[in-house]
């Protein structure tokens, strides 16, 4: 027999799926507009905006009708919980793609360049395969690719202070060019963020499939 | 621990003739907690209750072995009247005395076990009656007959009349299955506030129910107890393939 609340599940995973996969995009194209300073790219991280925040809502709905209409339990309250949790993250990555985006249309753009520092593109990449392991973690129950997402973050963090303690050398250095190389602090500031929000998808998911919350002490 | 245990099974089989109905089912029941018993229709929750208070073995051809002890004494070595007062019952369909009023219904126990005091009775049924939560609805029409009432007035009658008799365990065979659910959520505010004072144990087919009342919840299938463990654990992350599969639906 076919589980109507299955079909419903998995209606609500593969609107998160969706939501990750532009989420991702968003991030490619808000570092395409970094690194080629190109604006068309930049009005596709902003257009998808639009379409992220519309599926949150719907994620949302989906999420309260399953709820309310079959008062699930166990793995299938766990599956939807845990959605309802990644759809936040979610919506929070695009937030940080938008960051990144309106940081290099509204200023970096207008000042001088400065020589592009190769950590962030690197801390992008990371990030976005971050996001994308953990998504595949969640719509194939994998703790395993999920364990893998927690390590990468150290790696993302490690990149963050690097870039960081260099951005403080050139402002010492060249102290006329303040204002740009503190929009990339900002920038591999949005960019750890998501390898957090990333780390916290990891997180729903190793407690959707095994039922372990192992928030604040990580293994 | 400083939880007391209440009742503690251990390895009980019940039998029909020769159809073996429970098998080797062990476990504690903690003292004023509840405890719910889950499973399909037919996997021995009702007679596993049935056992406690030695109504299975009036059941023709029933028997059981293994051993129940409550409050440490061995229940086979009881009176069987004297067990059933100290072990209340109530069961899915309101069954208040037909031919008795409001007050007769919670007084026959009492009666029964000699008490004559007028004044005392009354105090002691308005007490049951209150403990039931009924006595607000029902204390100007105590001379009215007990069928008189709704459904689910009926069943916390039907607690009141257990109750008088100050038993120490309550056993509830699906209370609510015939009520509505107004009056299920009644009899299951009643429940939390019960466990107070008595240990609880419930036998329901209504999986959010058990996961709202009890403390602890046991799912058995086909007589065998699968999984027994703190209800929130059980409801969130059932420790057996089984349980995870009944409780979300996948068979039953």
């Amino acid at each position: 027999m076919k589980r109507q609340i299955q079909e419903e599940i998995n209606q609500l995973k593969a609107k998160i799926l969706h939501m990750g996969g532009v989420a991702e995009d968003m991030i490619r194209f808000s570092m395409k507009c970094f690194t080629e300073r190109e604006t068309g790219a930049g009005d596709r991280v902003f257009r998808s905006e639009e379409e992220v925040n519309r599926l949150q809502i719907e994620v949302d709905e989906l999420a309260c009708r399953i709820l309310a209409l079959y008062q699930p339990e166990a793995s299938d309250l766990r599956a939807i919980l845990a959605a309802m949790k990644i759809n936040s993250e979610l919506e929070r990555v695009a937030d940080q793609a938008v960051n990144i985006t309106q940081t290099c249309t509204y200023h970096l753009f207008k000042e001088v360049p400065v020589k592009t520092m190769m950590e962030i593109p690197r801390m992008a990449a990371i990030a976005q395969e971050m996001i994308k392991n953990s998504l595949d973690a969640f719509s194939r129950s994998d703790v395993e690719l999920a364990q893998d997402v927690l390590k990468k973050d150290e790696e993302e963090d490690t990149l963050k202070s690097k870039v960081l303690s260099e951005v403080i050398g050139m402002i010492r250095r060249q102290p006329s060019q303040t204002n740009q190389l503190v929009d990339l602090i900002l920038i591999s500031r949005n960019l750890e963020k998501i390898g957090d929000h990333a780390t916290n998808i990891a997180e729903d998911v190793i407690f959707m499939v095994l039922g372990k919350d192992i928030r604040h002490h990580a293994q | 621990m400083t939880e007391k245990i209440a009742v503690e099974v251990e390895k009980l089989n019940a039998y029909f003739g020769a159809l073996r109905a429970i098998k080797d089912v062990s476990l504690d029941v903690l003292e004023k907690k509840v405890t719910a018993l889950i499973g399909p229709s037919g996997c021995g929750k009702s007679t596993f209750i049935r056992c406690l208070n030695r109504m299975h073995e009036v059941t023709p051809k029933a028997r059981m072995e293994g051993k129940i002890l409550i409050h440490g004494e061995d229940v086979m070595e009881r009176d069987p009247v004297l067990l059933r007062r100290d072990v209340g019952m109530v069961f899915q369909k309101p069954q208040p005395f037909p031919s008795m009023s409001i007050f007769d219904n919670v007084a026959a126990g009492l009666r029964l076990n000699g008490m004559r005091n007028k004044a005392v009775l009354a105090e002691q049924v308005e007490k049951s009656l209150r403990d039931s939560a009924l006595w607000d609805e029902v204390k100007d029409n105590l001379d009215k007959p007990g069928t008189s009432l709704s459904g689910g007035q009926q069943q916390r009658l039907c607690i009141a009349r257990a109750l008088a008799v100050r038993p120490s365990v309550l056993l509830l065979d699906e209370p609510c299955s015939a009520l509505d659910p107004i009056s299920t959520a009644k009899i299951e505010e009643l429940i939390l506030e019960l466990k107070s004072g008595y240990t609880i144990v419930i036998v329901t087919h209504n999986m959010q129910q058990a996961a709202r009342v009890s403390d602890f919840t046991a799912f058995l299938l086909l007589g065998e107890m699968i999984e027994y463990g703190v209800t929130s654990r059980i409801f969130t992350n059932p420790g057996n393939k089984k349980t995870e599969d009944y409780i979300t639906g996948r068979f039953g």
